[in-house]
């Protein structure tokens, strides 16, 4: 049941995935006027507008365009940068890994940060730590990543405190962790933007998880509190959370597009940034159906965390 | 019609009761000042500008500077001054953005949750496929080719909200359209569409409220992103998310041009967020903090 039921899920993300494919295509290719044209300005050559319109096929009918687009996207020939000539793929492999490692180390320091504190202040309810938290992560929430970014740029490298370096320089060859105190603003950062949802979830799943019967049981039995709080709350309060956490880490997805540019990080997001300033088409188109993939992924992931952890869910149909 | 008659007052002493329970709630006020304290600045800051909002006052980023009090930016403007203005555009096409997302999704959401079958499938279907973008990603894919125009960015951004609002007003609907009063409208022949606008929209105002709240939030912050990256607002606008990118190189120097913007659009969100939470907490069972 189980099994049908995320086979189901997978179908789904596939048939949105190939959907997504079109919305990019038309976004980019399709709309209204000569995209050729858009792309070189008035200024182009009539020779290079036609390679242009060549390279994208622009000629063909609009089935025949997006059936040639397509084709090179599942080769995983994404064709060649505008802007460099390189081929995409060429220029976004190593940026795809600089953008996960940002991502991953974010989602792994703000998940158990978080949950520990949506424990603590369910825990201590009403008290000066829970409304100092509560009040914390609803100003948190509002914020925009970049206003978050700012602020620590003020606050950690020009402003207040001069300890830590207010945008990327990739002065030496190697991977991005070779200077691991650059790193340390675009993380925190992303951390602060996720980690406000899942310390308001936490907090709210497990003061209704304290206040069940099961939860009153195991005090009654005299169990001591530690054991109460990690053997019977927590695993009842973690599976609504992980849901939660799957959310944000699919937000993470577009959240590095901002953060990236403002840090001058070398991922994914500000090369997407960079390619739209250039009119860079085939990069634009390339880097958007891998964001929405991922973000798809992590979707599927989040809905898969709720179906395993949900038992409601799980035999329901 | 004469469930009509009867549904209609019961529904707008729902609504006023709304408003006065969340300003009950001190966080609403907190937030409310807030917000006010920046539409002053925004709409009211352009006439008591000290200088012309694109006149030169001197040398490019300079901390201090004859007749200006937070010094010069870029270009050798006031400082001041671009703040005052930039405010204005931001708050607009924010506001454009959201009732254009809110409208559209409440009308999708109330339809798809109150016709239920074919309808319902392929209007979720389709906002899934919108909702399989991350919000910043579709306002750069769309604005790739065409540009940074003013329509098309409040397009986008609304656009980007409305199947996130669909979601959560269809879940608002599915539990009035099985109540009583919209039982005895159908029996009573009423136009599906005269229920779904007078007999559910009224009693999902809660669940609006909050989304208008919610939505004007994000909108403010992802088209002063967008100008942040360049791609909204174009020079010499005077806009809050351009100051921060056309000044942030200068940081060390001249940090106001940057300061007096962020802290603005800071504040901004803050009073608008607080806002939203007081109407979730005033109008019970609406679940939020969980979506983006």
């Amino acid at each position: 049941m189980m099994l049908r039921l995320v086979g189901r899920r997978l179908l789904h993300g596939l048939v949105i995935l190939f959907a997504v494919s079109i919305v990019v295509f038309l976004a980019t290719q399709a709309l209204p006027g000569d995209a050729a044209q858009a792309i070189l300005g008035r200024e182009a050559t009539p020779e290079r507008l036609a390679a242009l319109r060549g390279q994208l096929h622009l000629g063909e009918p609009l089935v025949g365009q997006y059936l040639a687009w397509l084709q090179g996207i599942v080769t995983f020939d994404l064709g060649q940068s505008l802007a460099s000539g390189l081929p995409v793929s060429e220029l976004l492999i190593p940026r795809i890994s600089n953008s996960l490692v940002l991502m991953l180390i974010a989602a792994v320091i703000a998940t158990p940060l978080s949950i520990a504190l949506g424990t603590w202040s369910a825990l201590r309810r009403d008290s000066a730590t829970d409304h100092v938290t509560s009040g914390f992560t609803l100003v948190l929430a509002a914020l925009p990543e970049f206003v978050i970014g700012i602020f620590l740029v003020l606050l950690l490298s020009t402003g207040v405190f001069h300890v830590l370096p207010a945008v990327f320089v990739a002065n030496e060859p190697g991977p991005i962790w070779i200077d691991p105190l650059q790193l340390v603003l675009p993380t925190l950062t992303l951390v602060l933007a996720v980690a406000p949802y899942i310390v308001r979830m936490m907090r709210a799943t497990m003061l209704e998880v304290l206040e069940s019967e099961y939860v009153q049981q195991a005090r009654l039995k005299g169990l001591p509190e530690r054991t109460v709080l990690l053997r019977h709350a927590l695993p009842n309060a973690i599976g609504p959370v992980a849901q939660v956490v799957a959310l944000q880490m699919a937000w993470l997805a577009g959240g590095v597009v901002v953060v990236e540019y403002l840090f001058r990080f070398p991922g994914v997001g500000f090369a997407l940034v960079d390619a739209v300033n250039n009119r860079d088409l085939p990069v634009v188109q390339g880097l958007s159906l891998l964001i929405a993939a991922v973000y798809i992924v992590v979707n599927l992931a989040a809905d898969v965390v709720a179906l395993a952890t949900n038992p409601k869910v799980r035999t329901a149909s | 019609m004469t469930a009509i008659a009867i549904s209609a007052p019961a529904a707008r002493r729902h609504r006023d009761g709304l408003l006065v329970r969340a300003v009950r709630v001190r966080r609403t006020r907190i937030g409310l000042a807030l917000t006010l304290l920046v539409l002053a600045t925004a709409f009211l800051g352009p006439l008591v500008a000290p200088h012309g909002v694109d006149d030169f006052v001197g040398g490019p980023y300079l901390a201090e500077s004859p007749g200006t009090v937070f010094g010069t930016d870029n270009l050798g403007r006031d400082v001041l001054t671009r703040f005052l203005h930039g405010g204005q555009l931001l708050l607009v096409l924010s506001l454009l953005a959201t009732l254009i997302g809110v409208g559209i999704g409440a009308a999708v959401g109330v339809t798809a949750g109150y016709r239920r079958g074919w309808v319902d499938e392929t209007l979720m279907r389709t906002g899934d496929v919108l909702l399989a973008f991350p919000q910043v990603v579709v306002a750069l894919l769309f604005l790739s080719i065409l540009g940074p125009q003013l329509w098309l960015i409040v397009l986008i951004v609304g656009l980007s909200h409305a199947p996130r609002v669909a979601r959560v007003i269809r879940g608002a609907t599915l539990g009035v359209a099985e109540r009583d009063f919209v039982k005895a409208a159908e029996a009573a022949a009423v136009p599906r569409w005269r229920i779904a606008f007078s007999e559910i929209l009224p009693n999902v105002t809660g669940a609006l409220m909050v989304e208008l709240g919610l939505r004007l939030t994000y909108s403010i912050g992802l088209i002063a992103a967008l100008s942040f990256l360049g791609l909204g607002l174009q020079p010499p606008t005077a806009d809050w998310g351009l100051m921060i990118n056309e000044n942030r190189v200068a940081l060390t120097v001249s940090p106001w041009a940057v300061v007096l913007p962020v802290t603005a659009i800071a504040v901004l969100t803050i009073g608008t967020n607080l806002i939203t939470d007081g109407l979730s907490r005033a109008s019970a069972g609406i679940d939020r903090g969980v979506t983006r």
